[in-house]
């Protein structure tokens, strides 16, 4: 089922009664969710990535724009009748049902026509169950299972009634960090197998980015960049989404194109052709390679083995941060004693954005 | 499926649905309002009037206030007011003195047999007041307290359940705090004064304010132990006008007492509702 | 160690001294007087010890007819009282617009004096030689003749005692309901609905399960309430409550103790005693009932 957000806007009015403009959770989204991909909502707290999720299954009603499922149109459909399945960020499963009834819970209030015999019933509560891998504990109550088993029965709620569109709200924020990992495989796993259009909200990058066939990142209600993950990681619009994506962040320093070069403090670094101007200059951490007489001179701080890779932490003039981080091949690592270290920089990963605006300057660099 | 139609009835439905909530919601408001009104109303019309409505009309234009007057000179309304005063302030004023010292021995102190007191402490919580009344109405009687402010007060000023609250609370002080006033050499005594009391004092005002509540409103244990119109709280005061007071058909004026005596409560409700509220439900126990 | 323990006992002292004297030694002695036999309050002493105490009290009419009134009572207004403030609180949850006016005013009737409202409700209800009373002229507007709520027929009289117990004891358990409902995690709704869950089912299924610990709550604190009833009885029928035929086992305590009748502390001992074994039943009763249905 493809998915079709129309400039979907959604305000709300202010919590401080004596302000009277509206809050924007939402601005003019635009989007085509194509049939069958996972789509990653990526952004900061606040963002309004929870609202277009609740806007999407309809717990809430936009102020302006359309919402198509197909090519119906479910703008105004209440959330029952939309055939949205959702799994929310603390599961939300009946304390008091077993796993059995929480799955069942949803066929039960199927009525007429549309609802299942007893037996169709619990042979597709089994299946949803088997997809998820919990059909051993269908006779337990929620309170005795583990996060990550938790997790699967919400799934598994969220699935047996077969919906056009599968929803889940930042999924694994509640599991500890060795079962995010492995859940968020099982989730990418169930989506190729059911094939059902997904969209799923998270503030972590690193997990977005792992299982989405396309995230959107976006701040304060606006999206700033929809795209496949490794295109929006080497190519960001903007200096927000540049900061937003990747571990450990890409460095940003305060820079300067004069003459063709673009300046660090008084590094020359790279040619630009570009006006004279000042400029946002962002490095990814990959995008350093040292070297004796590279145009980057660096104070040396530590270096911070990592195994495979080592990280470099160094200070620079320019440095918009506190510290530079580097990440390098283990065998070039820089002599400590030295106390500086020279780089070179890797042409595309350095991107250039605009002092005033931050959106990202269209430059060949070399 | 004609979407419009789905959302044209879903939000119909939920017009009537909120308009019938609202009217019962509404509907139960004068059920709780309307004695209120009803007594308010009754205390302003006067003897004759009231009397010669054979049908009870709704309002009234010409409101009097010679029932209040009567009501403080032909029965000794105020002598119950003050009764109910002294004994409120006086007990409500031991009880947090005793009941803080224990919560704070409870919580903060070590001594031999700590636990095995608390645990008996809760037991007592489950002793209904009916059993023991009996006993003590012959323990004050013997005392010769009968008709004294003393032998009103006296039973009143422990609550094991407002002992737990307060346990509870200082429990939840963090040990640092204690262990510094220690290292400064400040007494244990001073520690509760300076340092408990203040952070805690959201509880000790839910206390305050509930025992103040059930003050006002005791009634068995002043009917038992006073016959002295003297010594009448007004509760028991009220019961006496209904009685004996006024003449017994003089009702405007028996609601005019009625309204006085109701006064200081709503008032004090209507200052504190959230925090009367918010203590009941962690604890109170009524109906 | 020493001088720390004699510290505690020393803060404990008031609280201990005063429950010794009020709570203990009244609940040993409670047992001590019910079994003494015709116990004389004023040469304290008596003839014999046995269960007469018991058995006087137990065929005493007036103990039978307080026994009587207060099951009614209870039977009548436990359920109803509880019912009706489930019924409210889910209205209450439901509205956003007016929702703390609304619980301010429901909560009002916990702070008055039971003993004033009652004597307006005994008005309200009451038909004299003057008037007819307001109800009464509401029943009229309905075509129901004039009927003497306050010293007319047993069950009318009942009525009005039902309709103030429920007046009383609602305010609390409306604030506990709503604090209840208030608690439930909004995602369980937000779940339901996208399942397409009817309101019923949503009611049934997830609503009363998930308070159904503070519903029983209130379920056992209102039959020990409602047991102990006394002063709404008295506030509007006075006290003469035997006399009204409407005396509740509390009031039959008392009787027993003080007043008119009283001067008896053995009998109000064995009557205590009896109305206590009643409640503990009753909750030990409700509290297995209880532990079969609530869930978690």
């Amino acid at each position: 089922m493809k998915v079709v957000l129309q400039n979907l806007t959604k305000r709300f009015p202010n919590r401080n009664k004596k302000i009277k403009e509206d809050v924007v959770a939402v601005s003019d989204f635009s989007f085509e969710i194509p049939d069958g991909e996972l789509i990653g909502l990526l952004g900061p707290s606040g963002c309004g990535k929870s609202t277009t999720l609740n806007l999407i299954c309809g717990l809430q009603k936009p102020t302006s724009g359309r919402i198509f499922f197909g090519e119906d149109d479910v703008t105004d459909l209440p959330p029952e009748n939309r055939g949205v399945g959702l799994v929310f960020q603390n599961y939300a499963l009946y304390p008091h049902l077993t796993v059995r009834q929480n799955i069942l819970f949803p066929l039960q209030n199927l009525k007429g026509a549309e609802r299942p015999s007893k037996e169709e019933m619990l042979r597709r509560a089994l299946e949803a169950a088997k997809l998820v891998q919990i059909d051993t504990l269908m006779d337990r109550k929620p309170s005795e299972l583990s996060g990550g088993q938790q997790q699967r029965v919400a799934i598994a709620r969220a699935l047996v009634k077969m919906p056009r569109v599968l929803l889940l709200d930042e999924p694994l924020s509640n599991l500890d960090a060795r079962l995010r990992l492995q859940t968020r495989e099982e989730i990418r796993r169930i989506q190729r197998e059911t094939g059902i259009t997904t969209v799923f909200v998270t503030h972590d990058q690193e997990e977005a980015m792992s299982i989405s066939d396309r995230i959107v990142v976006m701040k304060d209600g606006v999206v700033q960049q929809i795209g496949r993950p490794q295109d929006v990681y080497d190519s960001p619009v903007n200096l927000f989404v540049a900061k937003f994506l990747g571990t450990p962040p890409i460095n940003v320093f305060e820079g300067e194109v004069r003459g063709g070069l673009l300046r660090l403090g008084e590094d020359a670094v790279l040619k630009a052709a570009l006006p004279d101007q000042k400029v946002w200059v962002g490095i990814r951490p990959e995008g350093f390679a040292p070297e004796q007489a590279g145009p980057l001179h660096c104070e040396l701080r530590a270096v911070e083995v990592m195994g495979r890779d080592i990280s470099v932490v160094a200070g620079h003039p320019a440095c918009a941060g506190t510290a530079i981080r580097a990440i390098i091949r283990a065998e070039d690592r820089p002599d400590t004693q030295v106390g500086t270290v020279r780089f070179a920089l890797k042409p595309h990963k350095v991107f250039l954005f605009h002092r005033e605006s931050e959106e990202r300057l269209a430059v060949e660099l070399s | 499926m004609n979407y419009e139609s789905i959302e044209r009835r879903a939000r119909r439905r939920e017009r009537v649905r909120k308009s019938f909530t609202y009217f019962c919601l509404v509907l139960w408001a004068l059920m709780v309002l309307f004695p209120f009104y009803w007594m308010l109303l009754s205390s302003v019309k006067s003897y004759s009037a009231y009397n010669s409505e054979y049908v009870p009309r709704f309002f009234t234009l010409s409101p009097t206030l010679q029932n209040y007057v009567d009501a403080f000179t032909a029965v000794p309304l105020a002598k119950y007011f003050l009764n109910t005063l002294i004994f409120t302030l006086a007990t409500t004023a031991i009880m947090l003195v005793v009941i803080t010292l224990a919560a704070f021995a409870f919580a903060r102190l070590d001594f031999r047999g700590k636990d095995l007191v608390f645990t008996f402490f809760l037991a007592l919580m489950m002793i209904p007041n009916e059993l023991v009344v009996i006993t003590n109405f012959v323990t004050i009687t013997d005392w010769g307290l009968r008709n004294t402010f003393l032998g009103l007060i006296l039973p009143s000023v422990t609550s094991v359940f407002y002992i737990y609250l307060l346990k509870e609370n200082f429990a939840q002080i963090p040990d640092e705090l204690y262990y510094a006033a220690k290292v400064d050499g400040t007494s244990d005594l001073k520690y509760l004064l300076r340092v408990l009391l203040p952070i805690c004092r959201p509880t000790m005002v839910t206390i305050t304010i509930l025992k103040v509540i059930e003050c006002w409103n005791s009634y068995v244990w002043p009917r038992l132990i006073t016959d002295d119109a003297n010594y009448f709280l007004v509760s028991n005061g009220i019961q006496e006008i209904r009685e004996n007071g006024f003449g017994r058909e003089n009702i405007p004026a028996m609601m005019a007492a009625v309204v006085v005596i109701s006064v200081p409560l709503i008032v004090l409700f209507l200052l504190f509702h959230k925090k009367i509220m918010a203590g009941v439900s962690r604890g109170g126990t009524k109906g | 160690m020493e001088r720390r323990s004699a510290k505690g006992w020393l803060y404990l002292l008031p609280a201990v001294a005063f429950l010794g004297v009020f709570l203990v030694y009244p609940l040993v002695d409670v047992f001590v007087y019910s079994f003494e036999e015709g116990y004389n309050s004023a040469s304290q002493s008596f003839f014999g010890v046995g269960p007469y105490n018991y058995s006087y009290v137990l065929h005493d009419p007036y103990f039978l007819q307080a026994l009587k009134n207060t099951f009614v009572l209870v039977i009548i207004t436990v359920p109803l009282s509880t019912g009706l403030a489930l019924l409210i609180s889910v209205g209450l949850s439901s509205i956003q617009k007016l929702k703390d006016l609304f619980q301010t005013v429901y909560f009002l009737p916990y702070v008055t004096n039971t003993l004033a409202v009652g004597l307006v409700f005994m008005i309200l209800f009451k038909k004299t030689a003057y008037t007819d009373g307001l109800v009464n002229l509401m029943l009229h507007w309905f075509g129901a003749g004039p009927v003497d709520f306050i010293d007319g027929p047993h069950w009318a009289k009942m009525f009005v005692l039902c309709f103030y117990t429920v007046w009383v004891v609602m305010p609390f358990k409306i604030l506990i309901l709503t604090s209840a409902l208030a608690s439930v995690n909004q995602d369980y709704y937000n779940a339901a609905r996208i399942d397409g869950t009817s309101r019923s089912r949503i009611f049934f299924r997830i609503t009363l399960p998930m308070i159904s610990p503070m519903l029983f709550y209130l379920i056992i604190t209102g039959f020990i309430g409602a047991f102990k009833a006394y002063s709404d009885a008295v506030a509007i029928f006075g006290v003469n409550l035997n006399a009204a035929g409407m005396n509740t086992m509390v009031g039959y305590v008392y009787d027993m103790l003080y007043g008119d009748s009283g001067g008896y502390p053995s009998y109000a001992s064995a009557a205590a005693i009896i109305l206590f074994v009643i409640v503990l039943t009753i909750t030990c009763i409700n509290l297995l009932i209880s532990r079969k249905n609530v869930h978690y």
